[in-house]
Order: structure tokens, then sequence, then C-alpha cells
């Protein structure tokens, strides 16, 4: 079990902030595919990958990134700070 | 250790400025930089939202912060960021930086910002009388953090 974090858009597309799946994915881009047959808030949300940042265990992470252990992956848009 | 401050509330600039300055031993050179919210381009901002992610965002500041510590010759340095909701003319976030010179203070606070911008896990959303929209990220912004691993 995993718990998965959404914030922003990904947050107001897939209709969550916050859930935990199985997974059977290896890599934070194994993940995203996955979760892209949860249903068509998640198709809409991560349509391109490419869009999607992600944080694991609260860690700026890239689709290679191994899940492996991890606690909590986090999926959201680019960051506007500042 | 810099002063990592996330928080909703309003803050003052200039008393948050005094304070960094006073507690200094030695610093020839204090440099600050303020972000305010603006109009969206053609006019009509009601208000804009920050989304972040509470726990990750400390961390994040935590270790951009540590980073221009160990890049440059800094005394101390300062980040404070808002969330939540505000409107036009308020200030959203603030750096600040304290060195013996100001050479490393000015860089150094430049540093903070490019990578705050797009390495924090802030979401800005602007509300207008058409609707919301989530602020897209500026390509601008991740190619200013290019010339900060090139040696430069």
């Amino acid at each position: 079990m995993i718990e998965l974090r959404y914030f922003a858009w990904v947050r107001e597309r897939v209709g969550t902030g916050h859930e935990t799946v199985e997974t059977e994915a290896a890599t934070v881009g194994a993940l995203i595919e996955e979760l892209k047959g949860r249903g068509e808030g998640h198709a809409f949300a991560f349509s391109d990958p490419g869009a999607i940042r992600a944080a694991v265990d609260q860690e700026l992470a890239g689709p290679d990134t191994p899940i492996a252990g991890a606690r909590e992956v986090a999926f959201f848009p680019p960051m506007t700070g500042g | 250790m810099p002063g990592i401050v996330v928080q909703a509330e309003p803050f003052d600039m200039g008393e948050r400025l005094n304070r960094f300055a006073a507690r200094q031993e030695n610093a020839g050179a204090v440099v600050s930089f303020c972000g305010i919210v603006r109009d969206v381009a053609g006019g009509g901002l009601q208000a804009m939202e920050i989304e972040h992610f509470p726990g990750m965002t400390e961390k994040a500041l935590s270790g951009i912060a540590g980073q221009a510590m160990a890049r440059w010759s800094l005394k101390d340095a300062f980040i404070l960021h808002r969330y939540g909701r505000m409107g036009q003319g308020e200030t959203i976030m603030m750096v600040a930086t304290a060195a013996r010179h100001r050479g490393d203070a000015f860089a150094a606070a430049e540093f903070l910002m490019d990578y705050l911008k797009s390495r924090a896990p802030f979401w800005k959303k602007e509300f207008t009388a058409d609707g919301a929209a989530w602020v897209a990220a500026r390509d601008e912004d991740e190619e200013a953090l290019s010339r900060w691993s090139s040696g430069g």
C-alpha cells in the first residue's frame, strides 16, 4: 500500500487530494501509467506525464525514481512559488 | 541556521527585515527581495490563492537555504512564504541574506529566488471575473536555474 497526494490542478482533475492504492509499479513513471487506468479523472490528470512533477517521501523525483519502500508519492504541476 | 517561515497571515516586510538585520554580527551587507501580488495582464484580478504541500514546503525551503549557505560566504539567510488567499498589492513572500560583502548577499538572494520559484511546492491560482486559473510555470523560470549549475 502506498499513500498518494495530489496538489493544484492534478488534485482538481483526480477529484481528491489523497488516496491509498495497491501498486505493482517500480518507478514513478510506471505508477503514473498505472494511475491512468483508475478512472476518468485520473486519465485526465495524467494524460500528459511531461506536465506532471512528483515527490517521493517529500523529495522531488523523476519518472525513473524507484518507489520501492516509499511511504508516500505526491503528484503536482510544475511549481509556481515566489 | 537560516530562518524559514511558512504562514497564511500577512507580514510586515520592514519589521521582518529589521529583525533579520538586528540579529547579525559583523555582516556588512543585507540584501532582501519581496514578492507582491500583481494584477493579471488584462487587469481585473480579484484574488490570488496559493496552495502548498505542508511538510515538504519547509523541507524544500530549508534545503534551498542550506545550499545557498554552502555556496556563498553567507552569515545568515531568511525565507518567508505565505499560502492561502491574498489580494492585489499584498506581500506574498520575502527572502533576505546577510554577508560580510554585498556580492555574496546579492548572488545568494537571487539564487534563493530562482530556486524557490520552481523547486518549492507552491502553486498559484488567480481569480478574475472570468473564473479561476492556475498560473502556468514559465520557461524563463526553469532557464534561470541553469545558470547556477554551470558554475556561474
